[in-house]
C-alpha cells in the first residue's frame, strides 16, 4: 500500500483523538497536537527521502482503489515533483504553528487542535488527489475548520469576516464543481493523469473554454484573483496568527495549484482562450496589491494585500502557458508560502506585544526595543520584496521571463505588456515594505513600554522558514530541478 | 582559476555569517583565553556578560540591542562599537584580507597569462534558458576585483578604529563584508543573472549601511531613498537581461556578446537602453542620480567604500562587459553620452556650492563617474575603466581622508574645518594628492585616467562621432562634440571645487585637532600611495598615453578653474568662497532642486494613488460584494410573499396550476 496514505489518517486520527479522551482526564492538546504534527512533518520528509529525483514527472506512490464506483470515482492519490515540494510545506507549517502556539494560553484548545488537523487533512490531501471528485472534497474539507477558526478565535470584526470567507469561498466552490463535472463528464473519466495526458482531446472547443471559465472562476476566488479579492484582507485582519498563516502560506495555494494541476493541462484550448484575460488581471493585482500596500494603516491587513500582489505573479506565471511560467508559478506558491507565513507569525506576535496592529499605534524604534524582533521582521520584509538570493525572487523574475516569451498561440504584445507592468509593481512592493521597515523599526520608540524580544518558541517556528528562504534562494535549483521536468510534461504534448 | 575567484567571493559571505553568528562567542573565548581587549585587563566579568548582551543577530539583518538614545551610546558601553567586540573584528578583517590576497593572487596569474577562463558549478534548469552558476575570470574582472579586495580591507580596517565607540559594529561589520562579496560576485559572474544577485544584494546591503543610524529618521529616508531610486533602475536592467537572455537563448555573458550581432537591431536597442536604467540608478547617473548625495547619511568608511570605489563602480562595470551589446546599438551610447554630460556638468556645480564636506564628495563622485559613462560612450573602453580604477583608489582616499577630518573636528560642515594642515600632517599631504588626482593634475593617476578620456573624446568629436570599433559604429556628431565640451568644462569645475574643498579643510586660521589613530592613518597612506603612482600604469597601453595638444588643452582648463577659485579665496580666506554666487548658490546647492520635482511628480501622485486603491477597495469592490447581502435579503423577501401560511391561498395556487396545465396541454395538442 502507499505510504501517502499515512499523511491522510495521521491527522484525521489527531483530529478526533482529542474529543475521544474523556473530559475528566487532563490533556495538553497543544503539547499533543506538536507530537502528532512532528509524525506528520516526519511522514511528509520520509516522502521527500523516498522520492526518486531522476523522474520527477512520474507519479509516485501511487495509490487508485474503487471509492465511489457506480459514477466511477476513484480514491487516486500521488505524489510527482509538483505536489511534493506543497505536500512538505503543508505539514512544515502546521508543524511550526503548533510549536508557535507552544506556552500560549488558548481558549478551548481542544477544538482548535481538532480544526487545525481537520485543516492539514484537506490541504494535503488536495495537493495528493488524483481524481476530480476526490480533490473537490479535499478541497472543501478545509473551509469548515478555517471558518471556525477565525470565527471562535479571531479579532473583533471577526463573524463578518469568517461569513463572508465562507460565503465567498462557497461560491467559488459552487463554479468549480460546476466546471469540473463539465470537464470530468465531456472527458469520460474523473482521472486527473489520464485528463493531463490527453491534453483536452476529447472536448470541443467551446466546452473547453466554458469548463475552464468555471474551474478559474472557482479557483481564482480562493487565489485570490484581482478582482475577486475582498474576502481575504478582511479574514487575515481578523483571524488568529495560526489562521492567517496556513490561510496565507497554505490555502491560497490550493487555487494556483489546481490551475497548474487540473485546468492547463486538461483544457488547453480554453487555457489558451482565457490566457490574456488571466494575465492581465494578474498584473492588475501586483499593480493594484502594491498600491493599497502603500495606503495601509494596519500590519496583517497591509500583509494580506501584499499576499494579492505576490499571487498576482504567480497568476502572471500560470497566464503564460509557458513551461518557465509554471515553473515561476511553483516556485512562487512555495516563496510565498515560507515569506508570508514567517510576516504573518511576525505580525501575530507584534500585534500581541503592542496590543494593537495599527502602524501609528505601534510607532517606530522597534530595532531599539526589540532587536532581535526587529530584525526577523527587516528579514523577512527584504525576501518578501524579492531580493535576489532568497527566496521571493526567483518565482517573480522567471514570471517576467515567461511573460517575454509566452507559449504558443499568445498575443506576444500583450504579455511583454504585462511583464513591463509587472515590474513597476516590483519597485511599489519594495516601496510599501520599505515604508513598513522605515516606520516601525527605524527611529526613537516613543513611550518606554517595554517590549519582549523574541521567545523561544517563535525562534523555533520562525528558524526554519529563515532557513528555508535563504536556502532555497541561494539554490532555486532545488525547486526548479523538481517541477522542470513535470511542467514540461503538463504542457509539452498540447503545444 | 575560477576556484580561486569562488574562495574570494564566498570568504566575506561567511565571514558576514560567522562575525553575527560565532563573533561574541569568539570574543569570549579569546577573552577567556587572556587576550586583552583594547579596554584593558583580560576577562572581568563584566565585561564578558557585557559582550553576551551582544549575541548574535539573525543573518542578513542588523539588530544589535541598542540603548534607547541610540547613536549617543554612552562610550564604551559594552557590545557597541568595535572596541571589546575583538570576535567580530576578526571575523571581519581576516577574511577580507585572504580575500584581498587571493584577488592579487588572481590578478597576478591573469596578469602574466591572460585569457579567459570559466568554470561553472551547477545549471539550474528555468523551463527557459538556464542560470549557469558559475564564474568567468578575465583581464577585466580580474583588476576590478583586485580594486575591490585592496579597497574593502582598507575600508575593514579603517573601520575598526572609526566605529570604536559607534553602536552596533558587529553587524555594521558584517554588511560590509556581505556587500563586498555581492560585489565580487558581480565582478567574477558568468551568468547575467547571478550577476543580477550580486548587484541587488548589493544595493541592500547599502540601504542597512546607509541606514546605519537609524535613530534618526533622515537617515532611515536616505536608506529607503537609495534603495527605491536605484531599483527603478534595477527593474528595467532585469527586464533588459531578460530581453537578451531570451535573445540568445542564454544568460551566460560570453554567449550572449557573441549573439549580439545577429540578434535584430530593435531588440539590441531596447535590451541595451534597458541596461543602461540599471547604469544610471547604480552609477548614480542622472536622472536616476539623487540617492548617492543622501546617502552619505551612513558612517563615512561606507561612503569610501559603496559611494566611491565599488559599488557606484558596478554600473560602469555593466557596460564595459556587455560592449559588445552597446557597440552593436549606438543609439544607446549616444543616450548614454547624452545622460554623462548633464551628469557631469551639473554635478560638478553642485559640488561646487556645497557645505558639508562629504556631500561635496559625493557628487564629485556622480560628476567623476559621469565621465567614465561618456568614456564609455564615446568607445574608450579601457581609458573608462582606466579611470575607473585610478577614481577608486582616489575617491576611497578622499573619503577616508574626510573621515579622519570629520572624526577629528566632529562636523561635517565645512564651515567647522579649516586649518588642519598643521595639527593633522599625515591627513593634509594624502588628501593633497587625492585632491591633485581629482583635479587632474600631472603627474597624479587622475591626470592619466581623465586625459585618456579626454582624448578620445575629442578624437571622436572630430572624427564626426565615428568611435573607432570594429563594428563600425558611430554615435551623431553633436553628440560626442557634447561630450568633449562637456568634459572639459568638468575639468575647470573640478579643479574649482578641489581647491575649495582643500583650501576650506587644511588652510585659512589654524585650529587645534589630534591626527586620526593608526588603524585610520595607515590605509589612507596605502591609498595615496595607489594615487599617486597608478597613472604610470596606464603608459604602457598606447590608447592611453597623453599627447601633448589635448593634454595642453585639458591643463588649460585646470588652470582656470583653479584660479578662479584662488582668487575667489585669497581675499577671506576664512569664509567660503562659494558665497560669492550670491543667488546662484541655493539653486546650485540644491542641485536644481530636482529632488523636489520627483517629489512633485512621482513620489506624490503614487501615495495619492495608493490612497484612492484603498478607498475604491472599500467603497467599491467590496462595497460590490457586500451588497449582494442585501440583495440576497430582498430576493429571499420577494420569495416568501407567496409563502403565506394560509392553506386556502396555496389551494387556489395549486389549482390555477392544474387548470393552467390543462389547457396548455389542450392548446398545444
Amino acid at each position: 500500500m502507499s505510504t501517502l496514505v499515512h499523511l491522510l489518517w495521521l491527522p484525521l486520527a489527531a483530529a478526533v483523538l482529542p474529543f475521544l479522551v474523556p473530559a475528566s482526564i487532563r490533556l495538553d492538546p497543544i503539547g499533543f497536537g506538536r507530537v502528532a504534527s512532528g509524525f506528520v512533518l516526519a511522514m511528509a520528509l520520509v516522502q521527500v527521502a523516498a522520492f526518486d529525483y531522476g523522474e520527477p514527472s512520474r507519479m509516485q506512490q501511487p495509490m487508485d482503489v474503487p471509492w465511489i464506483p457506480a459514477i466511477g470515482v476513484r480514491f487516486h492519490l500521488g505524489v510527482d515533483g509538483i505536489s511534493l515540494p506543497l505536500v512538505v510545506l503543508t505539514a512544515l507549517l502546521t508543524f511550526l504553528c503548533f510549536l508557535y502556539l507552544g506556552r500560549q494560553e488558548v481558549r478551548n484548545a481542544r477544538l482548535m487542535t481538532a480544526l487545525l488537523f481537520a485543516l492539514e487533512l484537506g490541504m494535503i490531501g488536495t495537493f495528493l488527489a488524483l481524481d476530480l471528485v476526490l480533490f473537490f472534497v479535499f478541497f472543501e474539507i478545509v473551509l469548515i475548520p478555517m471558518y471556525a477558526v477565525i470565527a471562535i478565535w479571531g479579532g473583533e470584526g471577526r463573524r463578518r469576516a469568517a461569513h463572508k470567507f465562507i460565503l465567498y469561498t462557497l461560491l467559488g466552490s459552487a463554479a468549480l464543481l460546476a466546471g469540473l463535472m463539465l470537464l470530468g463528464v465531456g472527458a469520460g473519466t474523473f482521472d486527473m493523469v489520464a485528463l493531463a495526458e490527453s491534453q483536452g482531446m476529447r472536448i470541443a472547443r467551446g466546452a473547453q473554454i466554458a469548463a475552464f471559465a468555471f474551474i478559474g472562476l472557482g479557483l481564482a476566488v480562493k487565489t485570490p484573483m484581482w478582482p475577486l479579492h475582498t474576502w481575504l484582507p478582511d479574514a487575515h485582519t481578523e483571524a488568529p496568527t495560526v489562521g492567517s498563516v496556513l490561510l496565507a502560506g497554505v490555502l491560497l495555494k490550493m487555487g494556483t495549484y489546481g490551475l497548474v494541476r487540473i485546468a492547463v493541462p486538461a483544457l488547453p484550448e480554453g487555457a489558451r482562450f482565457w490566457a490574456p484575460l488571466l494575465g492581465c488581471l494578474a498584473v492588475v493585482g501586483i499593480v493594484y496589491g502594491a498600491l493599497a500596500c502603500l495606503a495601509q494603516t494596519d500590519l496583517k491587513r497591509l500583509i494580506a494585500y501584499s499576499s494579492i500582489g505576490h499571487m498576482g505573479f504567480v497568476l502572471l506565471g500560470i497566464a503564460t502557458l509557458s513551461a518557465t511560467g509554471l515553473n515561476a508559478a511553483l516556485f512562487g506558491n512555495i516563496a510565498h508560502g515560507l515569506i508570508t507565513g514567517l510576516l504573518f507569525f511576525l505580525a501575530g506576535s507584534i500585534k500581541e506585544r503592542y496590543g494593537t496592529g495599527d502602524l501609528a499605534g505601534i510607532g517606530g524604534g522597534m530595532l531599539a526595543r526589540a532587536p532581535r524582533l526587529a530584525s526577523v521582521l527587516a528579514f523577512a520584509s527584504v525576501a518578501s520584496l524579492g531580493l535576489p538570493g532568497l527566496a521571493g525572487f526567483w518565482g517573480e523574475m522567471l514570471a517576467l521571463v515567461g511573460s517575454y516569451r509566452p507559449g504558443a498561440g499568445l498575443p506576444r504584445e500583450a504579455f511583454v505588456t504585462y511583464m513591463a507592468v509587472a515590474a513597476v509593481g516590483a519597485v511599489l512592493t519594495a516601496a510599501y515594505l520599505l515604508r513598513l521597515l522605515g516606520r516601525i523599526t527605524h527611529g526613537r520608540s516613543g513611550t518606554g513600554v517595554v517590549v519582549a524580544d523574541v521567545r523561544p518558541a517563535e525562534w523555533a517556528s520562525w528558524a526554519p522558514l529563515i532557513v528555508l528562504v535563504v536556502l532555497i534562494g541561494l539554490w532555486p535549483g532545488l525547486l526548479l530541478a523538481l517541477t522542470d521536468g513535470p511542467v514540461r510534461a503538463l504542457i509539452g504534448a498540447g503545444s | 582559476m575560477t576556484l580561486l575567484a569562488a574562495q574570494a567571493v564566498v570568504l566575506p559571505f561567511l565571514g558576514a555569517l560567522c562575525g553575527l553568528l560565532l563573533g561574541p562567542w569568539l570574543t569570549r573565548v579569546l577573552v577567556a583565553g587572556g587576550v586583552r581587549t583594547e579596554d584593558g585587563p583580560a576577562g572581568p566579568p563584566t565585561e564578558a556578560r557585557g559582550v553576551e548582551e551582544h549575541v548574535e543577530a539573525v543573518p542578513g539583518v542588523p539588530g544589535e540591542p541598542v540603548p534607547a538614545e541610540g547613536r549617543a551610546a554612552p562610550a564604551g558601553a559594552p557590545g557597541s562599537g568595535s572596541r571589546g567586540a575583538l570576535g567580530p573584528v576578526l571575523f571581519a578583517v581576516l577574511p577580507t584580507a585572504a580575500m584581498t590576497a587571493l584577488t592579487l593572487i588572481i590578478a597576478l596569474t591573469v596578469w602574466r597569462n591572460p585569457g579567459t577562463r570559466t568554470g561553472t558549478l551547477a545549471e539550474i534548469p528555468t523551463g527557459g534558458p538556464p542560470i549557469l552558476v558559475g564564474l568567468s575570470v578575465d583581464g577585466l574582472s580580474a583588476l576590478l576585483g583586485l580594486l575591490v579586495g585592496v579597497v574593502a580591507l582598507a575600508v575593514q580596517i579603517y573601520s575598526v578604529a572609526y566605529m570604536r565607540d559607534e553602536p552596533r559594529y558587529s553587524s555594521y561589520a558584517a554588511f560590509v563584508s556581505l556587500f563586498t562579496s555581492a560585489m565580487l560576485l558581480v565582478v567574477f559572474a558568468r551568468d547575467l543573472m547571478v550577476l543580477y544577485v550580486g548587484w541587488e544584494v548589493m544595493g541592500v546591503c547599502s540601504y542597512f549601511l546607509i541606514g546605519h543610524h537609524w535613530e534618526d529618521r533622515a537617515n532611515s529616508r536616505a536608506a529607503t531613498k537609495a534603495f527605491l531610486v536605484t531599483r527603478v533602475g534595477d527593474a528595467g536592467l532585469l527586464l533588459g537581461i531578460i530581453v537578451l537572455g531570451l535573445g540568445a537563448g542564454s544568460f551566460d555573458i560570453a554567449t550572449v556578446l557573441a549573439g549580439a550581432g545577429s540578434m535584430p537591431h530593435t531588440t539590441v536597442v531596447v535590451a541595451a537602453l534597458l541596461l543602461l536604467c540599471g547604469v544610471a540608478g547604480k552609477s548614480a547617473q542622472f536622472p536616476l542620480h539623487t540617492w548617492l548625495p543622501d546617502a552619505m547619511a551612513g558612517p563615512t568608511p561606507i561612503s569610501a567604500l559603496i559611494h566611491a570605489a565599488t559599488m557606484v563602480a558596478a554600473g560602469v562595470y555593466l557596460v564595459a562587459r556587455l560592449y559588445g551589446v552597446f557597440a552593436e546599438a549606438p543609439a544607446a551610447l549616444a543616450v548614454l553620452g547624452v545622460l554623462a554630460a548633464v551628469s557631469m556638468v551639473g554635478a560638478a556645480l553642485a559640488a561646487l556650492a556645497q557645505r558639508d564636506l562629504k556631500r561635496l564628495l559625493a557628487y564629485s563622485t556622480i560628476s567623476q563617474l559621469a565621465i567614465m559613462t561618456a568614456g564609455l560612450a564615446v568607445g574608450a573602453k579601457t581609458a573608462a575603466i582606466f579611470h575607473l580604477v585610478t577614481h577608486g583608489a582616489f575617491k576611497a582616499l578622499l573619503f577616508l581622508a574626510a573621515g579622519c577630518v570629520i572624526h577629528a573636528v566632529g562636523s561635517n560642515l565645512l564651515s567647522d574645518m579649516g586649518g588642519l594642515r598643521k595639527a593633522m600632517p599625515v591627513t593634509f599631504v594624502c588628501a593633497t594628492v587625492g585632491y591633485a588626482a581629482l583635479a587632474g593634475l600631472p603627474p597624479v593617476a587622475g591626470f592619466f585616467s581623465k586625459d585618456a578620456v579626454i582624448e578620445h573624446a575629442q578624437q571622436v568629436a572630430v572624427d564626426d562621432g565615428r568611435l573607432g570599433l570594429l563594428a563600425g559604429a558611430a554615435i551623431p556628431g553633436w553628440t560626442a562634440w557634447t561630450v568633449y565640451l562637456a568634459l572639459l568644462v568638468t575639468t575647470a569645475l573640478t579643479a574649482a571645487y578641489a581647491l575649495r574643498a582643500w583650501l576650506m579643510t587644511f588652510f585659512g586660521p589654524e585650529r587645534a585637532a589630534h591626527e586620526a589613530p593608526g588603524a585610520m592613518r595607515w590605509p589612507i597612506v596605502v591609498l595615496a600611495g595607489a594615487s599617486a603612482v597608478l597613472g604610470f600604469f596606464g603608459l604602457a597601453a598606447e590608447e592611453l598615453r597623453p599627447h601633448l595638444g589635448a593634454a595642453a588643452m585639458a591643463l588649460l582648463f585646470t588652470a582656470a578653474g583653479a584660479g578662479a577659485m584662488f582668487l575667489a579665496w585669497r581675499d577671506a580666506p576664512a569664509s567660503d568662497p562659494a558665497e560669492r554666487m550670491k543667488r546662484v548658490r541655493p539653486v546650485l546647492e540644491n542641485a536644481f532642486y530636482l529632488d523636489g520635482l520627483y517629489d512633485l511628480a512621482v513620489v506624490r501622485p503614487v501615495k495619492w494613488l495608493g490612497r484612492v486603491v484603498r478607498t475604491a477597495d472599500k467603497r467599491v469592490l467590496d462595497g460590490a460584494v457586500e451588497a449582494a447581502v442585501p440583495a440576497a435579503r430582498g430576493l429571499g423577501a420577494l420569495a416568501r410573499l407567496p409563502q403565506t401560511g394560509n392553506p386556502q391561498t396555496y389551494l387556489t395556487g395549486l389549482l390555477a396550476g392544474a387548470l393552467f396545465l390543462v389547457l396548455a396541454v389542450v392548446a398545444l395538442t
